[in-house]
């Protein structure tokens, strides 16, 4: 793990260091109350809970989360410091995963910053505390799980625009298996069991069972499994790409 | 310390590197030199394990980089082409940083970092931010970079790229003055470097190596290796070329354009190539050519490399 911190350290900076930070912020937390807030009908729902808070966050994330990572391996690559980077003596692997734990860190603050929502409903009623908890642990491992292929996708290229569209995309049907639309049309043919598969490589199923407080193991490992995978798979495009 | 062993590249069908070898001893500066697209950079990636070869094998100091790239690429400095560094960090900070990641931490990094600044006299832009630097000091944040870890080996892609005179010489006396515990290859288009300050010069056209030597070696390659130029002060051209050619010693002569007034310039090439700069002397001396001006050509290096890199392209 030698070299894992500065890396990290140097990345986390980065983003402060640049006004995107600032702005990704603001759109985060103004995205994030708007759809809580109008789309969501927070206040008609009557409710002291997030549920709906973290009902938009699987589709929030399908833009937000790439916007985060498209630049981390493709400005790399299109300033020319990736062949200062790759060639310090740490292991591929050790930088792979300081420069996403630095851009996971990140957006987790900016997740934390949407703490005024625990502070209103606290005021405003008595919720449950506890599925607000797990839906915030849910919420981070999912946007991890995003970044994860926001980082595979910039790798594969310099562009940032195709970067961000690819990842985007792979996003997008990782959140539709699990759409509740497509399940009814795969049940129509297929049987259950067929829609029940498909809907197990979703986030939105996985994340389902966290924000309504059921912390079940096999959903952290869904999370953390494709973060590892997708990280390794990043590593190994960035070694074919040192071959070509 | 760099041992390259039939080292080859190539991009899909493209042989960018074919069969490169050679030994770097410490205490040697090898120059690259070659056309653009040559393969310079393609080997330079290779050696620092930042692209592996199709073929063939090298060692530094003795860690192969195919086996041990991680202890290989801790004993070299290198300096990429176009010297990228992170553009939001300060100067210093951006040294500290690459100290931590060749793990250094405390009293040691702070003295690491604080010397290197020192080497490359970076201590005006210290606290300044990169992308605000000039393209001089960019080079040398970039230098500063590749010698924190003191290491025996420097890499240095076109150092001296995009500097003005002043700053090529600065650059160059730095290599200079590094070279005597080290083993440094530094690749550049610029032949007029190969003289100041490589001990040997590699010429490599097409991926493959067409020219080694000294840059003296190499130079005596040229056809104008040992040829007089001589110019002289109000003479009959005519006459002056006669007389010339009559000596023995002297294979041709050759009338030079000069666009002094009055002043006529001749180029006298000998037989084989062999000194003639005494007996030409004598011969001036006792006739009492009038000169102003005797010069002795050690050969050149800029058509050597046009002889062997056009040849090769044309083969």
């Amino acid at each position: 793990m030698k070299g894992f911190y500065p890396i990290f350290k140097r990345e986390l900076l980065a983003y402060f260091r640049s006004p995107v930070a600032y702005v990704f912020i603001i759109i985060f937390l103004a995205a994030n109350a708007g759809c809580t807030f109008f789309l969501g009908n927070f206040y008609n729902s009557q409710q002291a809970s997030l549920e709906i808070f973290f009902l938009f966050h699987p589709w929030l994330y399908l833009f937000l989360i790439p916007a985060v990572g498209m630049r981390l391996w493709a400005e790399e690559r299109r300033t020319g410091t990736g062949e200062l980077l790759l060639t310090f003596p740490v292991r591929l692997t050790t930088t792979v995963f300081a420069k996403f734990f630095a851009a996971w860190l990140f957006i987790g603050i900016s997740l934390l910053l949407t703490f005024p929502m625990i502070l209103t409903v606290n005021y405003l009623g008595s919720p449950d505390n506890g599925p607000i908890i797990t839906g915030y642990l849910g919420s981070f491992l999912m946007a991890g799980s995003y970044l994860a292929i926001a980082s595979f996708t910039s790798a594969l290229t310099k562009n940032q625009v195709i970067s961000f569209i690819l990842s985007v995309n792979i996003c997008l049907v990782l959140v539709l298996l699990g759409w509740g639309v497509l399940s009814e049309s795969l049940n129509a043919i297929f049987p259950v069991w067929i829609s029940d598969l498909v809907s197990q490589f979703s986030f939105t199923t996985h994340f389902d069972a966290i924000r309504r407080g059921v912390v079940d193991l096999r959903d952290l490992i869904y999370f953390v499994s494709i973060i590892v995978i997708v990280l390794m798979l990043n590593v190994v495009v960035l070694e074919s790409h040192k071959a070509s | 310390m760099i041992r390259v062993q039939a080292l080859s590249k190539n991009f899909s069908n493209i042989q960018a590197v074919d069969q490169v070898s050679f030994d770097a001893r410490r205490g040697e500066v090898l120059g690259f030199l070659g056309p653009n697209g040559a393969g310079k950079s393609t080997t330079m990636k290779m050696l620092t394990c930042f692209i592996p070869p199709s073929s063939g094998t090298a060692d530094i100091c003795g860690f192969s980089i195919l086996e041990n790239p991680l202890q290989a690429r801790s004993q070299i400095g290198y300096l990429p082409e176009s010297a990228p560094s992170y553009d939001e960090m300060l100067v210093g900070e951006f040294l500290r940083f690459v100290g931590e990641v060749r793990g250094y931490s405390g009293k040691e990094l702070h003295r690491r970092v604080s010397i290197v600044i020192e080497m490359t006299a970076l201590g005006d832009v210290k606290d300044q931010m990169i992308e605000t630097l000039s393209k001089g000091f960019r080079q040398r944040t970039s230098l500063a970079q590749a010698l924190i870890h003191d290491p025996p080996v420097l890499i240095l892609d076109e150092p001296t790229d995009g500097l003005d005179p002043n700053q090529k010489h600065e650059v160059r006396t730095l290599i200079q003055n590094m070279s005597e515990e080290r083993t440094i290859l530094i690749s550049t288009h610029i032949l007029e470097e190969v003289e100041a300050v490589c001990t040997r010069a590699m010429i490599i056209s097409a991926g493959k190596v067409v020219g080694y030597g000294t840059p003296d070696e190499l130079m005596s390659q040229s056809i104008y290796r040992n040829s007089v130029t001589v110019s002289v002060n109000g003479a009959n051209p005519k006459k002056l070329l006669e007389q010339f050619d009559e000596l023995d010693f002297i294979y041709s002569v050759e009338r030079v354009p000069d666009r002094r007034n009055g002043i006529v310039t001749m180029r006298l090439y000998p037989k084989e190539k062999e000194s003639i700069a005494l007996p030409l002397e004598k011969f001036i001396f006792s006739k009492k050519i009038p000169i102003e001006n005797f010069n002795v050509n050690r050969g050149r290096l800029d058509e050597v490399f046009r002889e062997l890199t056009l040849n090769q392209l044309t083969k």
